[in-house]
């Protein structure tokens, strides 16, 4: 092919071969990762591999029935997001479409092939309130004005990145209130910029920050393991892997529902189809716990289910991610669920494959590590290019085959991300949940975040957590003793502290996500509960001192109720009432 | 149509072939042997000039004189309701001698995937009759639940009981049941023996559950690659019957393990990069492709219930195929040769049994309100007991505190009272509950902290007298 003809404006290849979603195209003048159109039905694909005439394109799409000789078009454009109001309270699969309108459009529950919608409705007008006057200057992701978005959360019109030289300056030439579509411009700067609501950004490329800083707030999950024992911050990374059964999608879900983030971007990354359709039902009517809004009003849900085409599975991420740091540019604290990561990696792998390239351990390419790297790195507590300060959490399931740790995408990720909770199929199945392993799961914010929890809880919020952690730790090298011998065996200070201990992982570390009350724990009830059990402790081992039997002790009334706190709505009372009667009976013992 | 006489490569189950004119991915290729006899295939790949076609009765016969003819469409299933009460082979042709199948529809057999905002969330209760299953690992309608088994284990019969049991409630429902959706069983059989086939069929004919039940049987002396066709033949035809006609139809797939070995076989001949263990790093994707046809459809009457079986090589659940299973699948039904040998019917292993779509399945208005709770503590003492048998093991009975004596009796007759029901028994879910709350009562009640108090109060039975009356019952 020579070089004049592969300069020609028009571009447009032939196909060559098709393989599953692997799809080669002769004669076609593309860049790595444009977007391009395959064959007569129009499916979108991206450009993976250039090779002399031939040019490799990943379908988003089935290829079922398209063949040689189909014309493949470019758009001269990389994979991109709309970004605009509308995203919340949507639902996409891995490229942005969204199901809702697909479903009209195509007329049917099944997805169809070659059919496209753009990401925002182009013609929904929006309320637009101008927060800058004609003549202000005004830099690159400057705000000129808010649109409420939905209940919940105003959606922020800013200056695009790319508009402007970073410390440049332009000032505003017209700008007007009013309802617009997402299209028009809101704004005219000095130097031409027309701005408006919809800006396009393409996904592989992160949106530009003025700085990254030590994130130093909890994201609150209300879960108490997490909270309590392995918090994460806002901005910070966190791995959740276990084999399936072991409830990766419930703790994602319970994330979901309860972290006091801004925004919610769920990303279902080849995962079930009824999961997907349980958080399309459910969220709509679950409350924010902040505010009472429905949750949908501040979720943006990205569902490429396992059965959906592999390539867009590969995209889902990114298309995610990038929607995520544009609420950050706004701001906001964002937190990105991506259930799961193991699926992605399983994409590439697929893809990878059929491309025949030289394969890294078990299969998966060699720049594994370098994407997963990549993905986490775009998390973070940010200070913005406007000046504002936004985050964005991302919290990742892994599904390791045989849950197994040791295997690539786990270890890979678990260099990269600073919390990890890992789940456990055996507590799994004496339906201890959530199963968090707590003696394999550590989290490394702990420290930063502690003067957080002091101030805004309790100021001896690390003591008493260090209390439990020890506890635990000798229960686990007590256990291994009653494993060969029993636990009558044991001296009675260490029967004690197994039962202190049983209270600690039965009542504190459970949690029942199905129970309307327990489901949500504010860090205030996560304190309290530890301090009714380490109340029983103190007590207990008094009495045991003052001589009491340890059976009688064990067998007191009262401290069976520390498994019912976690029901209680009106756990202050309750708690109070518990550790007094604790107290006096214990020492009515002796 | 234009004919080929043009066969380059023929290489285990796939044929090459020189073409002059462009062909579809995914194809349907008729080839003609010398001998007069016509084979069937799909295009695996298709480049300009040369295609890989991927023979499903398997390359023996043809020569390079074989003439090959595409037919310029995607392999389709002929479907139509008088499908019911026929038995196909595993490309859905019929092999009982019955009239000639009339289709209404020919629908394509690879089947899109369901938008999943089009979906309704499973959450109607089946009965199957199996305690362990009502009990502890509900069924939904649109789920798919595994049976995870081994070799030489009665995961057929379990199969074939939860197809038989699972009915009947159902059709004496029909006539009030303001929907009048009906119940139908779709059955997959690929490559298992002549043997286990006849038993099935003659359970089938013995219960009258044929003239409700479609039958795909792919022998294990039929074609390998045939097997990469036959469950989605059984899940275009259920598809069918579930959302065009309303019927509530479950699927019983047999065995998955000789589909995934199908599928590497393949992967094998066109000298693919194997992923874990030899199979196709793309097994993951092809098994959901098929999994996730499961489901219901807003709007629509009926819905889909897959129950794969799937034999675990050396009963390791960490093998690929159960492994990529159990990560689409909604939950899993363990099968367990230690359980088997000690004569339990089932032999149900409820500890890593799951049934993910449970909890919104079960409870007040669904089930009973108690069921939860009871199905936790259950699980929970079953879990403590089994622990306990290691240290007995070790130490003795009489080295247990009291506590821990009675967690022993109950893991006992939990096994033998509440799963050993016998293959033929089907108990309704009142009586699983109620069996359920005997064995509780064992328990002393403090110990009772994962059911809500009230139900305690209503159900535990305060002495052992109340209890055996409940027995004598029975």
């Amino acid at each position: 092919m020579s070089k004049a003809e592969s300069t020609e404006t028009t571009g447009d290849g032939v196909i060559q071969s098709v393989s599953g979603p692997v799809v080669s195209a002769r004669d076609l003048d593309a860049r790595m990762n444009d977007v391009v159109y395959v064959g007569d039905e129009g499916l979108m694909g991206e450009v993976i591999e250039i090779e002399g005439n031939i040019t490799t394109v990943q379908v988003y799409e089935e290829t079922s029935g398209v063949g040689p000789g189909e014309p493949v078009e470019n758009t001269g454009e990389p994979l991109s997001v709309d970004l605009g109001p509308g995203m919340l309270d949507a639902i996409y699969d891995g490229v942005q479409r969204p199901l809702d309108v697909l479903e009209g459009k195509m007329g049917s529950p099944y997805l169809d092939r070659g059919v496209d919608a753009p990401g925002i409705d182009l013609e929904k007008e929006w309320e637009f309130e101008p927060l800058v006057e004609v003549g202000d200057e005004v830099g690159r992701g400057d705000v000129v004005g808010v649109v409420e978005e939905t209940v919940t959360i105003d959606h922020k019109v800013m200056v695009p990145p790319d508009a402007l030289e970073e410390g440049e300056t332009a000032e505003v030439v017209t700008i007007e209130a009013g309802s617009f579509d997402v299209t028009e411009p809101v704004a005219e700067l000095s130097n031409g910029t027309e701005v408006t609501m919809h800006q396009e950004w393409p996904v592989r490329e992160p949106r530009p920050s003025a700085n990254k800083k030590t994130p130093r707030t909890p994201l609150v999950s209300g879960q108490r393991i997490l909270d309590g024992l392995f918090p994460i911050a806002k901005g910070g990374t966190a791995a959740i892997p276990g084999p399936f059964g072991s409830g990766k999608t419930v703790t994602q879900h319970q994330l979901a529902k309860y972290a006091d983030a801004d925004i919610i971007v769920y990303v279902g990354c080849g995962e079930r189809g009824n999961e997907m359709t349980e958080v399309i039902e459910d969220f709509p009517e679950l409350e924010d716990p902040a505010n009472g809004n429905p949750l949908m009003a501040r979720t943006s849900l990205i569902a490429n289910t396992s059965n959906m085409p592999v390539a867009a599975r590969e995209s889902c991420i990114y298309t995610g991610i990038t929607i995520a740091e544009y609420y950050r540019d706004m701001g906001y604290d964002v937190a990105l669920m991506a259930d799961s990561t193991s699926r992605w990696a399983e994409a590439m792998r697929e893809i990878s494959s059929r491309l025949e390239e030289m394969p890294g351990e078990e299969g998966y390419p060699a720049y594994l590590a370098a994407r997963l790297a990549q993905f986490y790195e775009r998390a973070g507590y940010f200070e913005n290019v406007n000046g504002t300060e936004g985050s964005v959490s991302a919290i990742g399931a892994v599904s390791p085959p045989g849950g197994d740790f040791s295997e690539p995408v786990t270890q890979n990720t678990l260099r990269i991300v600073k919390t990890f909770w890992a789940l456990d199929a055996d507590l799994a199945e004496r339906r201890h949940f959530p199963s968090i392993n707590w003696n394999e799961s550590y989290s490394l914010y702990k420290n930063q975040l502690d003067p957080w929890f002091q101030e805004n809880v309790e100021e001896d919020w690390p003591e008493k957590r260090q209390w439990a952690v020890d506890v635990l730790d000798e229960e686990t090298e007590l256990q291994e003793i009653v494993q060969l011998v029993g636990k009558d065996a044991l001296p009675d200070d260490q029967q004690l502290t197994l039962e202190v201990a049983r209270y600690l992982r039965e009542a504190y570390l459970q949690q029942n996500a199905f129970h309307p009350v327990d489901t949500y724990c504010p860090p205030e009830k996560t304190y309290l509960m530890l301090t009714t059990i380490e109340t029983f402790n103190d007590e207990a081992f008094d009495a045991l001192e003052a001589g009491v039997p340890v059976e009688e002790i064990i067998d007191i009334e009262s401290v069976p109720r520390i498994n019912r706190i976690g029901v209680q709505e009106d756990y202050e009372e309750y708690v109070e009432e518990l550790k007094a009667d604790i107290t006096e009976e214990l020492r009515s013992l002796y | 149509m234009k004919e080929y006489q043009t066969i380059t490569e023929i290489s285990g189950p796939l044929v090459y072939a020189e073409v002059d004119e462009a062909i579809g991915y995914d194809e349907i290729v008729e080839i003609e042997t010398a001998q007069g006899e016509t084979l069937r295939g799909q295009v695996l790949e298709s480049s300009e000039g040369v295609v890989a076609i991927q023979v499903f009765e398997g390359t023996s016969g043809i020569d390079q004189n074989a003439s090959v003819r595409f037919l310029g469409e995607t392999m389709k299933m002929p479907v139509t309701e008088d499908l019911l009460g026929r038995v196909l082979d595993g490309s859905g042709r019929p092999i009982d001698d019955g009239p000639e199948i009339v289709p209404e529809e020919r629908q394509d057999i690879v089947g899109a995937a369901i938008n999943p905002y089009s979906r309704e969330y499973p959450e109607e209760f089946i009965e199957t009759g199996v305690s362990a299953i009502d009990g502890m690992n509900t069924l939904v309608r649109g789920q798919k639940l595994p049976i995870f088994s081994s070799s030489g284990q009665p995961h057929s019969e379990l199969a074939m009981q939860i197809a038989r049991q699972a009915s009947v409630p159902e059709e004496e429902e029909s006539g009030d049941d303001e929907e009048g959706s009906e119940f139908a069983v779709i059955f997959g059989a690929m490559g298992i023996t002549a043997e286990e086939a006849n038993e099935f069929m003659e359970d089938f004919e013995r219960t009258g559950a044929l003239e409700r039940s479609v039958v795909f049987m792919n022998l294990a002396d039929d074609p390998a690659v045939e097997r990469t066709v036959t469950p989605r033949m059984v899940l275009t035809t259920a598809e069918y019957l579930a959302f065009e006609k309303d019927y509530h139809v479950l699927v019983i797939l047999t065995d998955m393990t000789n589909y995934c070995e199908a599928l590497r076989e393949i992967g094998a001949a066109r000298e693919e990069v194997p992923g874990r263990r030899g199979y196709p790093g793309y097994m993951y994707t092809d098994l959901a492709q098929l999994y996730e046809r499961a489901g219901r459809i807003q709007g629509r009457e009926g819905s889909v219930t897959q129950i794969p079986i799937l034999t675990m090589p050396g009963d390791d659940d960490t093998h690929p195929i159960p492994d990529l299973t159990g990560y689409i699948t909604e939950g899993q039904i363990y099968v367990d040769p230690d359980l088997n040998s000690q004569g339990l019917e089932p032999p149900v292993n409820v500890l890593p049994s799951l049934s993910r779509l449970m909890d919104d399945g079960i409870g007040e208005g669904l089930t009973r309100a108690d069921h939860g709770g009871v199905s936790d503590q259950m699980y929970a003492a079953y879990a403590e007991g089994e622990d306990l048998r290691d240290l007995v093991n070790i130490v003795g009975r009489e080295a247990l505190s009291e506590r821990d004596n009675k967690y022993l009796d109950f893991a006992d007759a939990f096994e033998t009272e509440f799963v050993d029901q016998g293959f033929e028994t089907n108990r309704d879910l009142e009586e699983t509950l109620e069996i359920g709350w005997d064995l509780l009562s064992m328990l002393p009640k403090e110990e009772l902290n994962r059911v809500d108090e009230e139900f305690i109060e209503e159900y535990y039975r305060e002495d052992d007298s109340e209890r055996e009356v409940v027995e004598a019952a029975d």
